[in-house]
C-alpha cells in the first residue's frame, strides 16, 4: 500500500542511489593502489624527486657547461692542491672545482646517469636472481608435494647461508674476486639483495598457494605448474615490486660504501656519485662542500625511491586498505 | 624449550657445513693468492710455488678442505698468514672492540627508538610526528660512513668533545682482561680507562645507530598506532585505568612485540656498518681487519671469522625468538 | 529521575575533503535505576558510537565531534575533564565488549586484567585483591578461579572470556552496565548461559543494564524499555510488551517480522525489510527509512517526521505509523516534539566507503571456540 507520487519516489531513488554509489568504484587491486598512491603527499614527493633525477640522468649530461674530465682548474691555474687551494662556487662554476680542477656541477650531472645506472642494473642482478631462487622455492613449496618441499629446503638453506655473511662482507668478497671497477659494485651490490628477494617472493607465493582460488582450480584439474605461473606467481609479485623499489635506495647507498672502501671505479674519469664522495674525503679538510654535493645528492635520491616504496607499500598492504 | 635450544643449535651444523664449502671454493677462485700478497709483483715464480706449498696451497682443494674440517672440529681454526698468530688469538683480540660497538648502538638506538616511536605514535600528526618520521627516513638514506665522517669533523675535530680514532687512549696503560675495554676498566677498577673508552664509543656508536635507530623509530611508531586501535586498550579504558597503566601494560607490552623482532635482525645486519665505522674512526674491531684479511687472501682469517660470525648471528637470533615467547605467551617454542 | 538521561546526542566525524558523517543523529533515551534498556537497530544505526560517545571512549581524532547531553546521577558525562571520566569509568558506569578475544590483552594473564580494576577503585593490593579477583571469577561462573587468575586468554574458551570480562565490569558493583552485543561473539548455546548470567547479577545488585544488540530474541527475554534505532535516531521507544504486541514504526514492524517464529503458519513466510541499511536518506532531507518503508507516503520526504509522544507512554517518530485496531489516528497522541536534524550532514551509513575508523564498529570476527 505505497501511496507515494511518482516526482517524490524520484527524489527518494535518487538520494538513496547518491549515497550507495561511490560504493561501486570496486576496481582492481593495481588501479585501486594507484587512486591511493596519488592521494598520499608522500607519494607525490617521491615520485618528483626521482623523475627530476631521471630527467637529470638522461637528458643532463647533454647540456653541461663543461666535460666532467676536463681539468680546467688546473689548465688556468685556479687549483693549487698542493697549496690547499680549491676554489668553491662562482659564476662561471657553480659549484666550484674539485681537486683536479674539474667542474663539480658537470660531474654532478654526469654522475647522475651513473649513479642511476649502478642502482637499476644492481637492483635487476638481485630482482632476477632472487626471484628465480625465491619463485622455484615458493612454487615447489606451496605446490610440488613431497619433493617439492626438499627442493625448496635445499634452496632456502642456501639463502640463509647468503644471509649468514653480513653483507657488506659478501659485497666486498664478490668485489675482490673481479676486482675494483663499476661492473664490480653493480654485481656485488645486487649479490647482496639476493636473499631479501628470494624469501620475499617465496613467503608470498607460499601464502597465495595456500589461498580457496589455487584450491578451487587444483580442484578443477588445472595444471600445477600453470597454476604456479599463471595465478600464483602475478599475485605475489606486489611486494617484490615494492621492495625493488625500496633496493635502488640501498643500492645506490650501498654503493657507495663500496666505492669508499675503494672497490669502486678506480678510473674517476667517469663521475659517479658514490665515487666522488669518497675521493671527497681526503679534501674534506680543504673542502668539505665536495663531499656534501655528492652526499646529499645521494640522500635525495634515495629519499625519493624510499618514500615512493613505501607509499606504494601501504598503498598496496589489504590490511591498510579498509 | 630445552628441546627448541638444541634442535636449532642441531640446524645450525648443516648450515655451517654448506657454508665452509660455498666459502673455500669460493675463495680459492679469488685471482692472485696470498703469494701475491706478500711478494707483492716481484716474486718469481719458483717463490710462488715455494709460497704456496709452505701453505699447503698445492694440494687439491678437496683434500685442503678434509684437513680444514678435521681442524675445525677441534675448534682450531688455524694461522693467519699475514700476521701469523692463531686465528682464535686474532679474533678475541678484535671481536670484543667490534661487540662493545655493535651494543653501543644497540643501546643508543633502542634507547631513543622506542620512547621517539612510542611519542610520535602518540602524537600523531604534529610537529614530532612529522619530525621524527622525516628524521628516520633520512637516517635510514644517508650513507654511513658519510654520517661517521660528519659526526667526526663537528664533534671531535671542531668541537673536541670526543676523541676521533682509536678505542682507547694508549697512554692511559690500562690493564687488559677480557679485551672488552669498558669492562676490563670496571673490573680492574681503572675508572679513567673505562670513562676513555667509553668516550671513544660515542661517535662511531652514534653513527652506527643511526640506521637501526631510524628503523626501530618507525617500526615502534607503526606497532603503538596499531595497538592503539586494538579492542583491549579500549577495554583498559573502560575500566577507567590511570593513563600511567594503560599505557605501560596495556599498549607498550604489546606495541614492543614486532619491536623486538627486528631489533634481533638489526643486530645480526650491524656488522656491516660495523666495518664501515671502524675504518672512518680507526676503531680496531674486526672490521678493518676482515677487509684487510680479503685483500691479502688470508684465506684461514676469512674462513675462520665468517663462520664464527655466522655463529653468533644463529645465537642473536636464537636468543631474540627466546626472549619473544617470554613477552608474548602466545608463542610456545617447540 | 532517571539514572541516565542522554538528550540530544549526536556524534560526527569530519574528515578532510570529505563530507562530515554523522553517526549519532540526536539520540535521546533515559535508564531508571535498576531498569534493563535495549538499544535495538541494525549494524551501522549508531548504537556503538552511542554507547562509546556515552563512556568517552570515541578515539580522540580531529574532526570528531559529540554534541549533546548524557546526564548520569546528576553530571554530564560529555563534560567531565579526563580524570574524574576515569575515576567514574568502571566504578560507577562498566562496560562489556562484543568481542571477548580481541577485548582483552593478549599478553597478560587475566588475574592481572581483573585485579587492576580493584587496585584502581577499590585500592585494594597483593593478596586481598587476589582473593576478591578469585571471588569475583567464580561469582560469573568460572570454575577453577585460583588456577584461571593465572592463565592467559588464549587459553581460555570463547564463553570462558567473556565471562571473565563480565568479572571485570562489575568488579566495582556498577550503578550502570552497557553491553555492547555481548553474545554476538559466542556460539548460541553459550549466548543463553552469557544472557543469564547477566539477568542474574542485574537483579541481584540493582545494577541498570543497557542492552545493545541486533538481536530481538535478546531484547525480548532481558529488556523492560526498548529504543530501536536507525539511522543515528531513536525512531521508536516502548516498554517491552507492548513493542512486541503492537509495534507502531514501520522499521519496528519490519524488525519483527523478518525474525522467524515458530508459531508461524506453515506457509507464512519471513518479511525481509527490502534494501539495505544504506538505502537511506540523509534525515534533514525526511524520514532516513523511507526508501525501504513499505509505508511511505509524500510526508516522508521533505522534512525530518515528528516525534510523536503517544498517552500510554510510548513513542515514534513517524508520519504513517501502524495502525493500532479500534484507535482513530491522532487519538492517542499526546504530544508532538519536532523533528530536527542539522542539515548538511550525511548519515554514517551513507557514506559506504571508508567508514569512521572506530575500534569494534567493523564487522565482529567470527568467533573460534577452542576449548
Amino acid at each position: 500500500m505505497t501511496i507515494i507520487s511518482g516526482k517524490k519516489r524520484e527524489k527518494i531513488d535518487r538520494l538513496a542511489e547518491l549515497a550507495a554509489r561511490e560504493e561501486e568504484r570496486g576496481v582492481s587491486l593495481w588501479q585501486d593502489a594507484f587512486r591511493r598512491l596519488r592521494r598520499n603527499p608522500a607519494a607525490i614527493v617521491g615520485a618528483v624527486i626521482l623523475a627530476i633525477f631521471v630527467l637529470v640522468a638522461v637528458v643532463g649530461p647533454f647540456f653541461v657547461p663543461y666535460g666532467p674530465t676536463d681539468t680546467i682548474g688546473i689548465r688556468e691555474g685556479v687549483v693549487r692542491v698542493g697549496q690547499g687551494l680549491i676554489p668553491g662556487h662562482s659564476a662561471e662554476h657553480w659549484l666550484g672545482y674539485d681537486h683536479q680542477g674539474r667542474d663539480v656541477f658537470s660531474r654532478m650531472i654526469v654522475g647522475a646517469r651513473q649513479t642511476l645506472l649502478v642502482g637499476v642494473v644492481a637492483t635487476l642482478i638481485g630482482l632476477a636472481i632472487g626471484a628465480l631462487i625465491g619463485g622455484v622455492a615458493g612454487a615447489a613449496a606451496g605446490l610440488g608435494g613431497r619433493w617439492g618441499r626438499w627442493v625448496d629446503t635445499v634452496l632456502m638453506r642456501f639463502i640463509d647461508m647468503l644471509l649468514a655473511m653480513p653483507s657488506l662482507l659478501l659485497a666486498v668478497s664478490i668485489a675482490a674476486l673481479l676486482g675494483p671497477s663499476l661492473t664490480t659494485v653493480m654485481i656485488a651490490v645486487g649479490m647482496v639483495s639476493v636473499p631479501v628477494f628470494a624469501r620475499l617472493l617465496r613467503g608470498s607465493m607460499i601464502a597465495q598457494s595456500n589461498s580457496d582460488y589455487v584450491l578451487a582450480a587444483t580442484s578443477l584439474g588445472v595444471r600445477k605448474s600453470k597454476i604456479a605461473l599463471a595465478h600464483v606467481l602475478p599475485n605475489s609479485l606486489a611486494p617484490v615490486i615494492v621492495q625493488a623499489t625500496l633496493t635502488l635506495a640501498t643500492a645506490i647507498i650501498e654503493a657507495a660504501a663500496l666505492s669508499f672502501l675503494g672497490l669502486g671505479n678506480p678510473d674517476s674519469a667517469t663521475p659517479e656519485w658514490g665515487v666522488m664522495l669518497a675521493d671527497a674525503q681526503q679534501w674534506i679538510g680543504i673542502r668539505p662542500a665536495l663531499a656534501i654535493y655528492p652526499a646529499v645528492a645521494i640522500i635525495i635520491t634515495a629519499l625519493g625511491f624510499t618514500l615512493l616504496g613505501e607509499a606504494m607499500r601501504e598503498a598496496l598492504d589489504p590490511k591498510l586498505r579498509k | 624449550m630445552f628441546r627448541f635450544i638444541v634442535r636449532r643449535l642441531l640446524q645450525l651444523i648443516p648450515t655451517l657445513f654448506g657454508l665452509s664449502i660455498l666459502l673455500f671454493i669460493w675463495l680459492r677462485r679469488l685471482p692472485g693468492g696470498p703469494e701475491t700478497a706478500i711478494l707483492g709483483e716481484r716474486g718469481t715464480p719458483e717463490m710462488r710455488a715455494a709460497i704456496r706449498r709452505n701453505l699447503g696451497l698445492d694440494e687439491p682443494t678437496l683434500i685442503q678442505y678434509g684437513r680444514f674440517v678435521r681442524r675445525m672440529i677441534r675448534l682450531d681454526l688455524g694461522t693467519s698468514i699475514s700476521t701469523k698468530r692463531e686465528v682464535t688469538t686474532e679474533f678475541l683480540q678484535r671481536f670484543p672492540g667490534t661487540v662493545e660497538l655493535t651494543i653501543t648502538a644497540m643501546v643508543i638506538a633502542i634507547g631513543i627508538g622506542i620512547p621517539l616511536g612510542y611519542l610520535a605514535a602518540r602524537r600523531r600528526g604534529r610537529f614530532l610526528d612529522h619530525a621524527s618520521v622525516g628524521g628516520s627516513l633520512i637516517g635510514i638514506c644517508t650513507p654511513v660512513f658519510f654520517l661517521a665522517y660528519i659526526l667526526k669533523a663537528i664533534f671531535s675535530e671542531n668541537l673536541g668533545w670526543f676523541p676521533s680514532s682509536g678505542r682507547q687512549d694508549p697512554t692511559i696503560g690500562a690493564t687488559r682482561i677480557t679485551n672488552f675495554f669498558v669492562l676490563d676498566g670496571l673490573m680492574t677498577r681503572e675508572w679513567d680507562a673505562a670513562a676513555d673508552a667509553l668516550m671513544h664509543l660515542v661517535l662511531p656508536g652514534l653513527a652506527l645507530a643511526s640506521i637501526p635507530l631510524a628503523i626501530i623509530v618507525r617500526i615502534t611508531r607503526a606497532s603503538v598506532l596499531e595497538v592503539l586501535n586494538e579492542d583491549f586498550v579500549r577495554t583498559a579504558e573502560a575500566k577507567g585505568l590511570t593513563e600511567n597503566v594503560v599505557r605501560r601494560r596495556h599498549v607498550l607490552r604489546n606495541a614492543m612485540l614486532p619491536v623486538a623482532t627486528s631489533i634481533g635482525l638489526l643486530t645480526g645486519g650491524l656488522l656491516s656498518g660495523a666495518v664501515l665505522t671502524e675504518t672512518v674512526f680507526a676503531f680496531s674491531g674486526i672490521g678493518a681487519f676482515l677487509a684487510d684479511a680479503i685483500n691479502q687472501r688470508d684465506y684461514p682469517v676469512l674462513m675462520g671469522f665468517i663462520m664464527i660470525i655466522a655463529v653468533v648471528y644463529v645465537l642473536v637470533n636464537l636468543i631474540v625468538d627466546l626472549s619473544y615467547s617470554l613477552i608474548d605467551p602466545r608463542v610456545r617454542v617447540r | 529521575m532517571a539514572l541516565l538521561d542522554v538528550e540530544e546526542l549526536s556524534v560526527t566525524f569530519a574528515r578532510r575533503g570529505q563530507r562530515t558523517v554523522r553517526a549519532v543523529d540526536g539520540v535521546s533515551f533515559s535508564v531508571d535505576a535498576g531498569e534493563v534498556v535495549g538499544l535495538v537497530g541494525e549494524s551501522g544505526c549508531g548504537k556503538s558510537v552511542t554507547s562509546l560517545a556515552i563512556m568517552g571512549l570515541l578515539p580522540k581524532q580531529p574532526g570528531l565531534q559529540v554534541a549533546g547531553k548524557a546526564v548520569f546521577d546528576g553530571t554530564d558525562l560529555l563534560q567531565l575533564d579526563d580524570r574524574s571520566r576515569r575515576d567514574i569509568r568502571g566504578r560507577d558506569v562498566a562496560m562489556i565488549f562484543q568481542d571477548p578475544l580481541s577485548s582483552l590483552n593478549p599478553v597478560v594473564p587475566i588475574g592481572i586484567q581483573v585485579t587492576e580494576v580493584l587496585t584502581r577503585h577499590r585500592g585494594m593490593r597483593g593478596e586481598t585483591a587476589a582473593k576478591e579477583a578469585a571471588q569475583l571469577l567464580d561469582r560469573v561462573g568460572i570454575p577453577d578461579p585460583k588456577r584461571r587468575l593465572k592463565e592467559y586468554p588464549h587459553q581460555l574458551s570463547g564463553g570462558m572470556r567473556q565471562r571473565a570480562l563480565i568479572a571485570m565490569a562489575v568488579a566495582c558493583q556498577p550503578r550502570l552496565l552497557i553491553a555492547d552485543e555481548p553474545t554476538t561473539a559466542l556460539d548460541v548455546t553459550i549466548q543463553a548461559q552469557i544472557l543469564e548470567l547477566l539477568k542474574e547479577l542485574v537483579r541481584d545488585s540493582g545494577t541498570a543494564l543497557v542492552m545493545i544488540t541486533h538481536d530481538l530474541g535478546v531484547v525480548a527475554g532481558m529488556c523492560d524499555t526498548i529504543n530501536v534505532l536507525y539511522g543515528g535516531r531513536v525512531v521508536e521507544t516502548a516498554r517491552r510488551r507492548p513493542l512486541f504486541r503492537q509495534p507502531r514504526h514501520p522499521y519496528t514492524v519490519g524488525l519483527l517480522g523478518s525474525v522467524p517464529r515458530l508459531d508461524a503458519g506453515r506457509g507464512e513466510r519471513l518479511n525481509p525489510i527490502p534494501g539495505s541499511v544504506r538505502d537511506l536518506l540523509p534525515w534533514p532531507d525526511g524520514c532516513a527509512f523511507a526508501p525501504r518503508c513499505a509505508r511511505r507516503v509524500d510526508a516522508c520526504v521533505g522534512e525530518p517526521p515528528e516525534l510523536v509522544l503517544t498517552h500510554d507512554g510510548r513513542s515514534y517518530r513517524c508520519v504513517n505509523p501502524a495502525p493500532v485496531p479500534g484507535l482513530t489516528p491522532g487519538e492517542e497522541v499526546r504530544e508532538v516534539v519536532p523533528g530536527q536534524a542539522t542539515p548538511g550532514s550525511v548519515p554514517a551509513q551513507a557514506v559506504p566507503a571508508d567508514p569512521p575508523a572506530v575500534p569494534g564498529l567493523a564487522a565482529a570476527p567470527s568467533e573460534e571456540e577452542t576449548p
